[in-house]
């Protein structure tokens, strides 16, 4: 080991995130290979490791048997601080090679409160933070990921962007650049060959044209780049890879469990979430895949548990198939297997008490809002009706905890409905007393608001945030009507929201304001420990923008969007549609009760959804 | 129950003790082999580590008692376990009848001391007079804040030898439980009171540990 770093190791947090050589970890010889990729999940290692997507792009890059794809991660501050004192450049964790002697660095980023972390990871590694500084091939920069969607905040830095699921685009993007540099192509020549790929975005071939009063009036693709570019998605996740052999970390990570990915995409479609539309369409893998890779994974990593991931895993079709497929050799093993965002109808119900057989979880709920015609108007199908229902056979069953997650600062919220989660909240508290099996053990409901973000792609994408003083009002309003001592009501600080509204829907000028947040010292501001709210506003002050441009004004129906550039298969039109029933406290079906006509699956071969 | 002998060193070091118990459970399971899990609530796997090591300390000499399944041939499970183990985690034995824990007594550890700008003149004297001293208080960080203890009644025996011009090695032998001298201890003490000799950075490494005859720990 480098002796450098073994000195610094012993006085930072968690060394054991630094040095790699876990259990299959793939180190390969990079004088036998063509192309070195250094991958990074700019923010910790316990995050990052814990990411789907980065173990199934991990192991489809290293299958190219000229490729070498190594781990990077943000480091924590003490670490950060360590390695600038002793002038060390961040390293990959395999071979612990500097990131600056890769060909490429690849981001995968999946929320807007790490775009400090890409620059901080950048210039760790001694690699310029701008685009146009980097000539040559070397050091390309690319970036794939949720945020992909609104690239624009990251344009300066970023050379071009991988849309929608890796597991093809990513491969066809390496053999590209495999050929530039046999080839010995310059940048400009790459960029132009790479932008001819399905799914690539080239920032750079795009000049964004603003009116007077700071909205965009035109977006120009150069030199014959195609209007948008659109999403890439597997056709069949079946054939798709998925690691049959993951890492497994040395060290405690956030998701300490193996992941089975049962479906993608979602069929609820709720107003506000934006994953919930660009991951669509709704594709499931089979049950004969899945409990194969489930116990090919358990085999293989030790672990004993696994969870059944997809964002609304007990809308996956085949579950119970599936669950009662993994019974018997979950039992034998004594192998924990959980399902995560269980809904509150029938059948999760039946699901739950299947599940504390072999342990006892808490209850959670997102109801998101507090009234009927609120959830209606975000489309979040929930009832009341089901959710006291659910928690009328957990009380009775023994349970004694509940939490419940909403929004505050929802399109057309009012005092009612703030009013109504405390409403709901007393209906939940009723419903154990007349239920509970054990009252002795008391009950305890967790409340937690967050505060909306309006976000891209989704039918609220044009909609005002309220004033960060607002939601402090509404967040007031509703505590003083929950006395109840069994209650503990939580609130998301609104500052974090705000930010996170304006870097969502931010375009090309927010790059700017990044850099200089980051230059006065931000970072990690996903981590409380970290997160500087004065900071980002003096850099928001400094480079001359208003937060409120991004937040409380809302964009026009007819505005040019940042992320007009961008296609995720579901259309402008079907947005407004829903927009328009949001307003109308319309709810729309699911997609299994009816197709709604999103769009996601003209993606598709065939363009039948098996929702 | 069976015990196993097995040695931490490389990258490994920087593995902590919850997370060496993990990455051990999960060997288990890689190598096909069931540990008996706890009865209750929450069913544990049967494994102990005596001694746990302190992250950054490398030893080839640790022990960890453990319960299986079902009946399993101990003298072929450390290559069963090696092969399902991380980098730097090496199983040397497992046997059955080991020694009761309480009369695990002596720890045998070298301290490497790393002068970058050469060993400073007489600092094997110097500290030879130091630990030779009646008494040696240092101050340790103990549950309720920093307390003083003598660290001399624990230190058994001791050698220094300069291997080269930039490094000193301390091997020692103090009492591994009751009470416990953690050896990095010693270093404490070369640094408060021969500041001269405060090394650049200092390696640990626990070489075995012993019973109250000092014959190696089975």
């Amino acid at each position: 080991m480098n002796t450098k770093l073994e000195r610094i190791l012993p006085r930072v947090q968690k060394p054991a995130r630094y040095v790699g050589g876990e259990y299959n970890e793939i180190v390969k010889d990079k004088t036998q290979t063509d192309v070195n990729v250094a991958f990074c999940f700019p923010d910790t290692y316990e995050i990052g490791m814990s990411n789907v997507g980065m173990r199934i792009l991990y192991a489809v890059m290293n299958d190219l048997p000229w490729c070498a794809c190594e781990r990077v991660f943000a480091p924590w501050g003490d670490m950060e601080d360590e390695l600038r004192k002793a002038r060390l450049p961040l390293w990959c964790l395999e071979s612990q090679d500097p990131v600056r002697d890769f060909d490429m660095i690849a981001f995968s980023i999946g929320y807007e409160m790490c775009y400090t972390n890409i620059l901080n990871v950048l210039d760790l590694s001694g690699i310029p933070l701008h685009s146009s500084e980097r000539e040559g091939l070397h050091n390309i920069v690319f970036a794939g990921g949720t945020c992909a969607y609104n690239p624009e905040p990251l344009a300066d830095f970023i050379d071009f962007f991988s849309l929608g699921e890796g597991e093809e685009i990513t491969v066809e993007i390496l053999e590209c650049y495999r050929r530039a540099k046999q080839a010995g192509w310059d940048k400009q020549t790459f960029l132009r060959e790479v932008a001819k790929i399905d799914g690539v975005y080239v920032p750079s071939f795009y000049e964004h044209v603003y009116n007077e009063d700071g909205t965009l009036k035109q977006i120009i693709p150069l030199g014959g780049a195609p209007k948008t570019a659109r999403k890439r998605i597997m056709q069949n996740l079946d054939t798709a890879r998925y690691p049959d052999k993951m890492i497994v970390p040395s060290t405690e990570i956030v998701h300490d469990r193996m992941n089975l990915e049962v479906m993608r995409g979602c069929i609820r479609g709720c107003r506000f979430c934006q994953a919930g539309f660009v991951y669509r369409p709704v594709r499931p893998r089979s049950v004969q895949t899945l409990h194969d890779q489930a116990i090919g994974l358990l085999e293989d990593s030790g672990c004993h548990e696994i969870t059944l991931s997809s964002l609304s895993t007990s809308d996956y079709r085949y579950l119970p198939e599936l669950m009662a497929s993994l019974e018997d050799y979950c039992q034998e093993k004594k192998i924990n297997l959980s399902v995560p965002s269980l809904r509150a109808d029938n059948f999760s119900r039946e699901l739950m008490l299947k599940l504390q057989k072999v342990r006892k979880s808490g209850l959670t709920f997102a109801p998101e809002a507090g009234t009927q015609r609120l959830r209606d108007a975000i489309n979040k199908n929930v009832t009341e009706e089901e959710i006291l229902e659910t928690c009328k056979i957990a009380f009775s069953g023994g349970w004694s905890n509940v939490k419940l997650y909403f929004m505050l600062g929802l399109p057309t919220e009012t005092d009612e409905d703030v009013l109504g989660i405390a409403d709901l909240v007393y209906k939940i508290l009723k419903t154990w007393r007349e239920n509970a099996s054990n009252k002795k053990r008391g009950l305890r409901i967790h409340v937690a608001t967050a505060f909306f973000v309006p976000k891209p792609f989704t039918p609220f994408q044009w909609e005002q945030q309220i004033t960060p003083e607002e939601y402090t009002r509404r967040q007031r309003l509703l505590k003083d009507a929950m006395l109840s001592k069994s209650v503990e009501y939580n609130w998301h600080a609104p500052d974090l929201s705000q930010l996170e509204a304006v870097l969502a829907r931010g375009d090309r000028r927010l790059c700017r304001v990044i850099e200089t947040a980051w230059r006065r010292g931000a970072k990690l501001d996903g981590w409380l420990e970290y997160f500087d709210y004065k900071l980002w506003m003096q850099a928001l002050r400094d480079c001359g923008i208003d937060p409120a441009f991004y937040t409380t004004r809302g964009y026009a129906e007819d505005e040019v969007l940042p992320w007009d550039s961008i296609d995720v298969g579901v259309t402008k039109r079907f947005f407004l549609r829903e927009r328009e029933r949001a307003y109308r406290s319309e709810i729309t079906p699911d997609c299994r009760a009816g197709c709604a006509g999103c769009g996601a699956n003209r993606l598709l071969e065939g363009g039948v959804c098996d929702a | 129950m069976p015990r196993m002998r097995f040695s931490k060193t490389g990258n490994a070091v920087w593995i902590s003790h919850l997370d060496l118990m993990r990455a051990l459970q999960r060997g288990f399971r890689r190598a096909g082999v069931l540990l008996k899990h706890s009865q209750g609530f929450t069913p544990h796997p049967v494994l102990s580590i005596a001694l746990p090591l302190s992250v950054g300390v490398s030893s080839d000499y640790e022990i960890a008692d453990f319960e299986l399944d079902a009946p399993t041939d101990l003298a072929a499970l450390p290559a069963r376990l090696n092969a399902a183990l991380p980098k730097g985690i090496e199983i040397l034995e497992c046997y059955e009848d080991g020694e009761k824990l309480k009369h695990l007594k002596w720890l045998e550890a070298r301290l490497t001391l790393i002068y970058d700008a050469g060993v400073p003149a007489q600092a094997a004297d110097q500290i030879r007079t130091l630990f030779a001293r009646p008494s040696l208080e240092v101050e340790k960080h103990g549950k309720n804040g920093p307390v003083t203890v003598d660290i001399l009644p624990m230190l058994h025996a001791y050698s220094v030898t300069q291997p080269d011009e930039t490094t000193l090695a301390l091997t020692a032998t103090v009492s591994a439980q009751n009470p416990t001298l953690n050896p990095l201890l010693l270093l404490t003490a070369i640094e408060a009171e021969l500041p001269a000799c405060k090394p650049d950075f200092t390696r640990c490494h626990r070489i075995q540990i012993m019973n109250e005859a000092f014959h190696a720990f089975r």
